[in-house]
């Protein structure tokens, strides 16, 4: 059985489901058909793909790293540049879709959580596009590292609604987010930004995202005429991987490694790194693995990278652990804000200090590998928004 | 039959409906609990839903948030939690207490050691409100084996198909989510509601009581929706935020909780026009 035909009746394996307030349930059922119907519709799909074409600038290149592969001496690294995608990262391709979803359901308001401002930004952006009204909760502690995300989402007409309960991150705007969408359901689009949440959200924003992989796939083929040899890319809610991984997830040559926050350092318990160091339990509507303590209760998170502070993980990574059809490790935020210096002074770009730490994990992997394999390192985002985090870091002033 | 069933019987006989009242245990200490569920049980609530507090609590709006936090602050574990439900029943054998939690901390303990501990706590059923009957095969063939009711919700987006199968899951009673939203007091019942307990009702005839929560407060509030057909009504933040404004001195907080109860318990008591 191919492991790409998952999720079967809502799940991947036990993980996945839908578990959510009865209020929200006929509302994900609803969903669900809309999106299968929109999937199979030819109109959707062609609209959806000249607004990937014309509007985000798709297809991003594959770029060859020649100066960090001549530096590390091994694997040759590609960097799939998501960081080039309109908004500057990867999380348009999601949006798009699912903002063209919500307008064919008739729905007039678009509400959505956002970590590092990514997501809110790509949702604002595709609401203004298409016309319809975005609204976006943020932890204030995000607000505060994002400012100028913030301030782009408003530019962009969203308003944001900084959220100040619970540990002031991602998980507590997506706790808002779905208190005001069992509020507002009639006239409300939740338009969720990763793999996560209740089916069918981690299948269909998989799909959206795996036009990363396809991509991918096509592109290496023409560049070396075959497949690579591992693909690596950031895991937080796990968009930006699946979104890589899910058109390999059948070519077992290709090692898929998921890279997680390592915070402070996972033996410190400052961390984010769900899928090393979870357990299994259920939240934010899906089964799936989770940082928590012995008494159930979420754990906050740490990482300096605001998109990957999540205590959970799409259920299908979780599935793909215990397959162990993918590597999960991680990288802390030294070794991260480490690759971020690397990569702008050998190639000249500023990666996000999320994609950083798939970075961090591929300039480990390249040197233990032969120069005629090729890695593939998902750059999902661009890293102007982080360039003041970087410099508290380094102790540098702007 | 169960304790809850009971509860229900008895009231109806009387035509009079029942008063269900709801606390987040440990807040604002897990010590306080059993005395403010005493209060309520003698202003008049006929069962009582703790609460065992999550840190992300989805269906719940600022109230019971901030009461659930507070409770965990003070060191409210859910083995915590069900040693207080003993210690209620200690005193009040009679009164049925559910559990109203999120499906993790059950998971996370483990279905079958929760439920049969909850069993031996004196717990007479559960409410868990992220988890829908699509995902509760697990969890309702445990509740059987202990003995335990599960309780499910119905909101007003619920079509009938699922109602049915809803109501086939339910025992206990059925818990009506009343609007759109989240839990929390309003000022007012919407018309909405009425209808909505007329629509469900003829499902649960026979079958199961009907008891309706969220944002239900006042005295008319319960009286409009036992008029409309409603067996029960669930009161909760209205409770909390006497707890939460009379937090440094106990005897205000009890003496209030216990008010408060009364006066919803005559509204409640009232003959059904």
């Amino acid at each position: 059985m191919k492991i790409s035909s998952y999720p079967r009746n809502g799940k991947y394996g036990k993980f996945g489901g839908k578990f959510v307030p009865e209020i929200l349930m006929e509302a994900v059922n609803e969903l669900e058909v809309a999106y299968r119907q929109a999937k199979k519709d030819p109109d959707f799909q062609r609209q959806l793909g000249y607004y990937l074409a014309d509007f985000v600038g798709r297809p991003t290149p594959l770029y060859f790293a020649e100066n960090l592969t001549r530096k590390l001496g091994g694997a040759k690294i590609y960097l799939k540049r998501e960081d080039l995608a309109h908004g500057g990262a990867h999380k348009i391709n999601n949006t798009l879709g699912q903002v063209l979803l919500a307008k064919r359901m008739g729905k007039s308001r678009v509400i959505a959580e956002t970590g590092a401002g990514q997501h809110g930004v790509a949702t604002a952006i595709a609401c203004a596009a298409l016309g319809l009204d975005a609204e976006v909760y943020m932890g204030t502690e995000d607000c505060e590292r994002q400012k100028l995300n913030v301030f782009r989402m408003k530019l962009l007409n969203a308003k944001v609604h900084p959220v100040d309960s619970g540990s002031k991150t991602l998980k507590d705007s997506i706790n808002e987010a779905f208190r005001d969408w069992v509020t507002n359901l009639k006239s409300t689009y939740y338009l969720i930004g990763s793999t996560m949440g209740p089916h069918p959200y981690p299948m269909m924003v998989r799909d959206f995202q795996s036009v990363i992989g396809t991509e991918i796939k096509q592109q290496f083929k023409q560049k070396e005429n075959r497949l690579p040899d591992a693909l690596v890319a950031c895991v937080g809610g796990g968009s930006n991987a699946l979104g890589t991984f899910y058109p390999f997830e059948d070519d077992f040559d290709v090692k898929l490694y998921g890279i997680e926050a390592a915070g402070d350092g996972v033996e410190t318990g400052r961390h984010a790194a769900t899928l090393s160091k979870g357990h299994e339990g259920v939240f934010h509507g899906m089964y799936t693995y989770l940082l928590q303590d012995d008494n159930g209760q979420i754990r906050t998170t740490t990482s300096i990278s605001a998109g990957l502070d999540y205590p959970g993980v799409g259920p299908e990574h979780a599935f793909l652990k215990t397959l162990k059809r993918a590597n999960y490790v991680s990288a802390t935020d030294k070794e991260a804000v480490n690759a971020f210096l690397i990569l702008c002074k050998t190639e000249g770009i500023l990666p996000a200090l999320e994609s950083s730490h798939a970075l961090a994990h591929a300039i480990q992997l390249a040197p233990q590998m032969s120069k005629n394999q090729s890695i593939v390192v998902t750059l999902s985002g661009r890293g102007d928004k982080d360039v003041e985090t970087i410099a508290d870091f380094i102790g540098a002033k702007i | 039959m169960t304790a809850i069933k009971y509860v229900f019987e008895n009231n109806r006989k009387n035509k009079k409906g029942c008063l269900i009242g709801y606390i987040t245990a440990g807040d604002p200490t897990p010590d306080l609990t059993p005395k403010i569920v005493e209060a309520l049980i003698h202003g008049g609530v006929d069962i009582i839903e703790l609460g065992l507090p999550f840190s992300d609590p989805i269906a719940d709006g600022p109230t019971i948030q901030a009461a659930s936090l507070r409770a965990l602050n003070a060191g409210t574990t859910p083995l915590k939690v069900l040693d207080i439900a003993k210690k209620i029943k200690t005193k009040h054998a009679n009164v049925p207490i559910v559990i109203m939690t999120y499906y993790n901390p059950i998971f996370h303990l483990g279905i079958d050691k929760f439920l049969s501990t909850a069993k031996n706590h004196g717990v007479n059923g559960f409410i868990v409100p992220d988890l829908p009957i699509e995902e509760a095969t697990d969890f309702k063939k445990a509740a059987n084996t202990y003995c335990l009711d599960t309780i499910f919700l119905a909101a007003p987006s619920t079509s009938e198909a699922r109602l049915t199968k809803i109501v086939d899951a339910s025992s206990g009673f059925l818990y009506i989510v009343s609007h759109f939203g989240v839990t929390g007091v309003k000022s007012a019942i919407d018309d909405s509601t009425l209808q909505l307990i007329q629509r469900i009702k003829p499902f649960t005839a026979n079958k199961v009581p009907l008891a309706v929560g969220f944002g239900i407060s006042q005295p008319e509030h319960i009286q409009r929706v036992i008029n409309a057909g409603a067996d029960a009504a669930i009161v909760g933040s209205a409770f909390i935020n006497i707890i939460q404004k009379t937090a440094n001195t106990t005897t205000d907080m009890l003496n209030e909780l216990e008010a408060a109860a009364k006066a919803l318990k005559t509204a409640i008591t009232l003959e059904r026009q």
